[in-house]
């Protein structure tokens, strides 16, 4: 009970955080911005690898195989792909 | 003694910030690109610092995925033409949902193991008994929460996909009375995760919770037109961030438990 508490202190604050950091933000940038935060919510990672590289439950491990190929697709087509674009606004620019 | 956990824990808070600054910097045009990069960053931060755990024994399945899922997310976001890049954000926010719940059922299934292991090692009873010295309330609420979340998000993001490729019709697609029978499930879903959280080893509560949100996903944007799809991969982008949340506040318990019961039987 207590590690949940404190988890959801963590959970408000950084969602009163992540409010603060994207509330003054030009409307150009509202698409790459929601790219690389989408990329950032794959850090679900972490939690499919040690599912899938822990022992116990066979079940488990190829459950977790299958977390690891999702949230990779996420994380790096998503940083790719928010890098692309953001290439693409700075040639715009010049 | 264990100064790796404690080390391991302020590296995670390390990615934490950088992810942080990264979102700060992605807000204004001459430092978006540093920001994206500096988030990658504390991404790959988070992921080597994961893989020092000592809770991993294996890395056949990890490299695995890891290849797999890159060259997978690679392959698109190279190949994608600059026209095409909402569905493809669409496509990987569902990848991203669906991988936490995921996560959620590997961590159910991993405690559910758990719990079976400590029940027989106390009195050689079902896992039932032992559930309640892994999972609490808080936990498998969580759990449901995950996936139910995590699913809508996979399912919809996928309609989304479809309608901005033209491959789904763009305008209204829906049954008469959509809005109530969607309505009448996410009550219904509610409800289950209830009863999932009084009864975790009924599987078929557990089943019907999967099959009922990935419907809801698709009933809920089918009937929403193409021109709406980007708020509505904004909304479903911030659901995913919330699935991920779910399931992170489960991993942290079984987590915690299990890198307890590790000191425990060395100790």
């Amino acid at each position: 009970m207590e590690a949940f508490i404190f988890n959801l202190f963590i959970f408000v604050l950084a969602a009163y955080i992540g409010l603060e950091l994207i509330s003054k933000v030009p409307p150009t940038l509202h698409t790459p911005l929601m790219s690389g935060a989408n990329a950032i919510s794959g850090i679900t990672l972490v939690g499919a690898l040690v599912i899938a590289g822990s022992t116990g439950s066979v079940w488990a491990q190829w459950i977790g195989f299958a977390a690891i190929v999702f949230a990779t697709i996420n994380v790096v087509g998503g940083f790719m792909v928010t890098d692309r674009m953001l290439e693409m606004f700075k040639k715009k620019e010049d | 003694m264990d100064w790796i956990i404690h080390v391991s824990q302020l590296l995670y808070l390390v990615a934490a910030i950088l992810f942080m600054m990264g979102i700060k910097r992605l807000g204004s045009p001459s430092t978006a690109r540093k920001g994206n990069q500096l988030a990658s960053l504390g991404m790959l931060l988070g992921v080597i610092v994961t893989l020092f755990d000592r809770q991993i024994v294996q890395f056949e399945l990890i490299l695995a995925g890891v290849v797999i899922g890159s060259l997978i997310g690679a392959v698109l976001a190279k190949k994608v033409q600059m026209t095409a890049m909402p569905e493809l954000v669409a496509v990987f926010n569902g990848f991203g949902g669906g991988a936490s719940a995921l996560v959620a059922w590997g961590e159910f299934s991993r405690g559910m193991a758990m719990a079976g292991e400590m029940a027989g090692q106390v009195s050689g009873q079902m896992a039932v008994q032992g559930v309640p010295a892994v999972f609490g309330v808080q936990e498998l609420a969580s759990i449901g929460l995950s996936i139910a979340i995590g699913s809508i998000t996979f399912t919809g993001s996928l309609i989304a996909f479809g309608k901005l490729k033209g491959i789904l019709p763009g305008g209204r697609v829906a049954l008469p009375g959509q809005n109530i029978i969607n309505l009448v499930l996410t009550a219904g879903v509610l409800g289950l995760i209830g009863w999932f959280v009084m009864d975790p080893t009924n599987s078929t509560v557990f089943w019907v919770i999967f099959g009922v949100t990935l419907l809801i996903g698709l009933m809920t944007v089918l009937p929403i037109g193409g021109a709406d799809m980007p708020v509505v991969i904004s909304l479903l982008n911030s659901y995913s961030g919330i699935a991920a949340s779910m399931a992170g506040f489960v991993w942290e318990t079984i987590y915690s438990l299990s890198v307890g019961r590790s000191l425990a039987q060395r100790g």
